[in-house]
């Protein structure tokens, strides 16, 4: 029952994502994956709160919130 | 828990108008967390900027901007920091508007030793008018200007930075972001002029006439050529080929330009003798 509290809830602003992949070249686990021009959340399971993403995402749109 | 930079951007400007992949977005990021790190007030910090892609970051941020003349960011700067001290000053601006357009006052800001951080971001490249080649672009490579390679070799930011007179001066990567508000925030509490170079990346002007397939292939790079200087200290120098240092670079001490001034201020006021 733990387990599924841990989860992050990764938050993507699609309006202000331009599609650059880096986010989902850098993460370590590969949680995100491309939708079309904008990325988004393949297996939250797989997050190890990191937070990669959002430091290196250029254009403000990811958000992980972590607890 | 996720980081609010909304505290710190003007409402509706999102989102920027930096291109796909751009690394003046990571590092706009990193002074943002830089700023609330140190619990900079809006109204006590300034950040100042010329012409170029990276000297538009001063239009996101919610604090006192100046947008000047193209190369002249440190000349309006030290304009501000004289007549208010007790400001927070930071310059941000990319390689050409800083080592090739305001070159001249880059180092004479830095001879100054005035207290305040200029943020360069290194793409080596004149991005925003259609990539011309700057002071940094190394060489052979290609840009709209020199289509066969720059035959010109390239600045060193940093060790200019050091010869001209700052006291502090670092150098940290778009790929490193965690690094970035670190360095930022270390140079905004150094009394003195700081200066941090990041490499950076240009997708659109530079990586795609340089054979780079990708923005990820540009930030690979950052990532291999990157080397900690307490790193570089156990390697040897055939290792170090090719490889460009990062982190904290150069620090001193010296007396502080407006200080100094203040003297002469109080020495005038006594009279001539």
């Amino acid at each position: 029952m733990s387990e599924e509290k841990k989860l992050p809830r990764i938050e993507i602003i699609e309006r202000y994502c331009k599609g650059c992949q880096i986010c989902v070249e850098f993460c370590p686990t590969k949680v995100l994956e491309m939708k079309g021009f904008v990325v988004s959340v393949k297996d939250l399971s797989k997050c190890i709160k990191c937070m990669q993403c959002e430091l290196r995402c250029p254009d403000f749109a990811i958000k992980v919130y972590a607890e | 828990m996720a980081f609010d930079y909304e505290k710190y951007i003007r409402p509706g400007k999102l989102p920027h108008i930096w291109c796909p992949g751009c690394g003046h977005g990571i590092v706009l990021k990193g002074l943002i967390r830089a700023m609330d790190s140190l619990n900079l007030k809006k109204e006590e910090t300034a950040i100042v900027s010329g012409i170029g892609c990276a000297s538009r970051l001063p239009g996101y941020v919610d604090c006192c901007t100046l947008h000047t003349a193209h190369g002249r960011a440190a000349a309006f700067a030290t304009g501000v920091k004289m007549a208010r001290p007790e400001m927070n000053v930071i310059l941000v601006g990319g390689d050409g508007d800083g080592t090739a357009i305001g070159g001249n006052h880059f180092i004479h800001a830095c001879r100054r030793n005035i207290d305040m951080t200029y943020v360069i971001m290194n793409n080596y490249i004149y991005g925003m008018t259609g990539g011309q080649f700057s002071p940094t672009t190394p060489h052979m490579m290609k840009a709209s200007t020199t289509p066969y390679g720059n035959p010109d070799p390239s600045f060193d930011i940093a060790k200019l930075a050091i010869g001209a007179g700052a006291t502090f001066v670092a150098r940290g990567t778009a790929f490193n972001a965690s690094q970035i508000d670190k360095l930022i925030a270390e140079g905004i509490q150094h009394k003195g002029m700081s200066v941090i170079e990041i490499l950076d990346d240009c997708p659109t002007t530079y990586g795609r006439r340089n054979k780079y397939k990708s923005v990820i292939e540009m930030m690979n790079r950052l990532k291999e050529v990157a080397v900690p200087v307490k790193a570089a200290e156990k390697m040897t120098a055939e290792q170090l080929q090719g490889k460009i240092l990062t982190g904290v670079l150069f620090k001193a001490d010296r007396p502080e330009y407006c200080a100094e001034y203040q003297k002469v201020i109080e020495r005038a006021k006594g009279g001539a003798k």
